[in-house]
């Protein structure tokens, strides 16, 4: 179908610019909505935006707390780019997150280590935890079939559950009366932060390590590519012998494991003790999907997109506080950009061409 | 006592399973189309805030419900033209769907939090029944219209999907869009309907809950039960009749989980209970013979397009 010259044409691989330049577009968007919500509430939405970004932004308390809501989803984010690649639907970040953070919470509240063991202890815990959450919808698809959207979806409900219970019942704080909370961890259990901020920085650095790690895995390492032929053709990594198995439980285990870090992070880094799951991750595991389908595909980017979302977080705080809006705008602005997002998938599976003919020929062609 | 118990159960748990009976039958013709909507949840809350809006404003339950089946229809639109028209990814914009909702839906009732609705939808008891020794009382005293709306409405959907011309087209569409395609059926019209139909249900759903089960609005009242209705689709294996059994259970392990029953079993475990069943249900079908016998629509979730193999 030709129109003034014109045609659509589908493409396999958009470049990267072109992504680019739609993202960018498709963020822009669901700010510029955000903006009519603004007015909504009788504020002007440039004036909005300009306190919004003198709080986050243009000073170093508020940076680090737009780094700080980065963290966790950038952990989760990576791993999910991983597993999205081998197009492995993990939508149990969030289950995953929890589950790291109760394992860390164990160790911390009942393992007696020496001192300078007891945090790499938590770590270790923390990544085995989240990684093993992700083992059984990882070996119910690959050896049954079962759909991973939907066993993903529902172990998050078991943990936050599991941890529910865990804070009500068997590791209730003896110290905590009438709180459903665990005891405070020990000082050797809780991690360092940057002077006066609340942003710790062994988690960050953890998290940017484990981009690089997972960046070189897909570039560069056997297990990567055959990562990759799996997501872009399961019949060519059929016949080319990759056991479907080994490679999904390893990448599900670095993926989940990923998340389990981030679960880590935020309980012996800013809680210090194992509470009420929403309040140790606020939704992180589904915004790290937002992370990933951003970065599409790309896992160095998702530190930018994980540093987008988390600026989507401290604006949260900062509309609560500065500007008196409900913080349930951040999840309309998150439900916003992952709308905008899926809807260009169709922008770039096509491309405008300018047919053969030269564009004043055109007249001829309706004729 | 213990009799006691059981019956206060049965009749507590027939009134829980309400919302998640209405949500669940709609996902049933959703999914029987062959797209998956994971914004049931978040079509669910938008349904029981609007539906408390209106309640309020108007004073007239019943209109509320309509305007609440509106608002789950527009949302259950915007899914089929996310996943349908523009195919993209339908598993992300339901479950963006549901993040959206969660969170506008907290806005929008903001200023109503605390407040008890002035007309709530009433109680029936049902003549002649009610006076059935033991169960009479448990099922036909004090339970509300939409609880038997919602059991009338599986037998029909039920009918519907598996005696008319009507159901068959729906399900041949969600197994075979290829061939009812060849055979002349507007493939992606159907589902179109089946996905607005879905959120009409999932409205309906929403509005039970802050129109008559619990009459007023708090935040992330559904709490989780979009999530539950999308497990007792499985549960109830793509069966609008078997949806009336799976949902009675699940809403039995949630009243049960706070009840005395705690001092036994922690609730959280008992609430537990349904998303750990449903990736049993899931495995269990899938070690059985496949796919057709149990029901799961074969092209569920996969998107069509004509001219694509």
């Amino acid at each position: 179908m030709t129109f003034l010259g014109y045609k659509l044409e589908p493409r396999t691989k958009p470049p990267g610019q072109v992504v680019f330049l739609y993202s960018f577009a498709a963020v822009l968007v669901a700010l510029i909505i955000t903006g009519f919500i603004f007015m909504a509430y009788g504020l002007n939405p440039f004036s909005a935006y300009a306190t919004i970004i003198q709080k986050t932004l243009l000073n170093w308390r508020g940076f680090s707390q737009v780094l700080l809501k980065s963290v966790p989803i950038l952990l989760a984010g990576v791993g999910l780019v991983l597993a999205f690649r081998a197009q492995f639907w993990n939508i149990g970040a969030e289950g995953q997150i929890l589950a790291g953070a109760a394992a860390a919470a164990g160790v911390a509240l009942f393992l007696p280590l020496p001192a300078p063991l007891t945090l790499p202890a938590m770590f270790l815990a923390g990544f085995i935890a989240g990684g093993l959450w992700g083992f059984l919808p990882a070996i119910l698809k690959v050896r049954l079939g079962v759909n991973e959207i939907i066993t993903t979806l529902m172990m998050n409900y078991i943990m936050l559950y599991i941890v529910r219970w865990l804070i009500n019942g068997p590791w209730k704080g003896k110290l905590v009366r009438g709180f459903s909370e665990s005891d405070k961890f020990p000082a050797q259990a809780v991690l360092p932060t940057f002077v006066g901020t609340r942003l710790n920085w062994p988690t960050l650095g953890i998290a940017i390590l484990f981009v690089f790690f997972i960046f070189f895995l897909l570039s560069r390492m056997k297990l990567g590519f055959e990562i990759r032929m799996m997501g872009e053709s399961p019949e060519a990594a059929h016949y080319a012998g990759v056991s479907f198995l080994t490679t999904t439980v390893l990448l599900v285990l670095l993926s989940a494991g990923a998340a389990g870090l981030a679960g880590v992070g935020e309980i012996a880094g800013i809680h210090k003790k194992l509470l009420e799951p929403t309040s140790i991750s606020q939704g992180f595991g589904y915004t790290a999907i937002i992370v990933a389908l951003l970065a599409r595909g790309n896992p160095l980017a998702t530190l930018a997109t994980a540093l987008l979302l988390g600026w989507v977080f401290a604006s949260g705080d900062v509309m609560k506080v500065a500007l008196r809006l409900p913080d349930q705008m951040t999840g309309v602005i998150n439900g916003l950009l992952l709308l905008c997002i899926i809807c260009i998938e169709p922008l770039l599976r096509y491309r405008l061409v300018r047919t053969k003919a030269l564009p004043n020929s055109k007249f001829k062609e309706t004729v | 006592m213990e009799l006691e118990l059981i019956l206060n159960t049965i009749a507590r748990a027939l009134a829980f399973s309400t919302p998640l009976l209405w949500a669940a039958l709609g996902e049933i013709y959703t999914e029987r189309s062959g797209v998956v909507n994971l914004g049931v949840e978040g079509m669910m809350i938008m349904g029981a805030v609007v539906g408390f809006m209106v309640g309020q404003a108007t004073g007239l339950p019943y209109l509320a419900l309509l305007v609440a089946a509106l608002v789950g229809t527009l949302m259950g639109l915007a899914h089929a033209f996310i996943s349908i028209t523009l195919n993209a990814n339908q598993f992300v914009s339901g479950l963006s769907l549901t993040i959206f909702g969660l969170g506008l839906s907290g806005l929008l009732g903001r200023s109503y939090v605390g407040q008890p609705l002035n007309v709530a939808m009433k109680s029936v008891t049902v003549p002649f029944l009610s006076e059935i020794p033991l169960l009479g009382p448990a099922l036909f005293t004090d339970q509300k219209l939409l609880t038997y709306a919602g059991l009338i409405m599986a037998i029909i959907l039920w009918f519907f999907l598996n005696y008319t011309r009507w159901g068959m087209t729906l399900r041949s569409v969600g197994e075979s869009p290829k061939a009812a395609d060849t055979a002349g059926i507007p493939v992606n019209q159907v589902r179109y309907l089946a996905v607005a139909f879905g959120g009409l249900m999932a409205g309906v759903a929403g509005a039970y809950l802050s129109l008559a089960y619990r009459p007023s609005w708090g935040e992330g009242m559904t709490n989780g039960m979009g999530w539950i209705a999308l497990a007792l689709t499985i549960f109830a294996l793509w069966d609008p009749l078997r949806a009336i059994g799976a949902s009675f259970l699940f809403g039995a392990f949630f009243y049960l989980s706070f009840t005395k029953l705690q001092t036994v079993i922690a609730p959280e475990l008992l609430t537990m209970m349904p998303y750990i069943m449903t990736i049993v249900a899931l495995t269990v079908i899938a070690l059985g013979q496949g796919k057709r016998a149990f029901g799961a629509p074969e092209a569920l979730g996969i998107p069509y397009q004509r001219g694509e193999r």
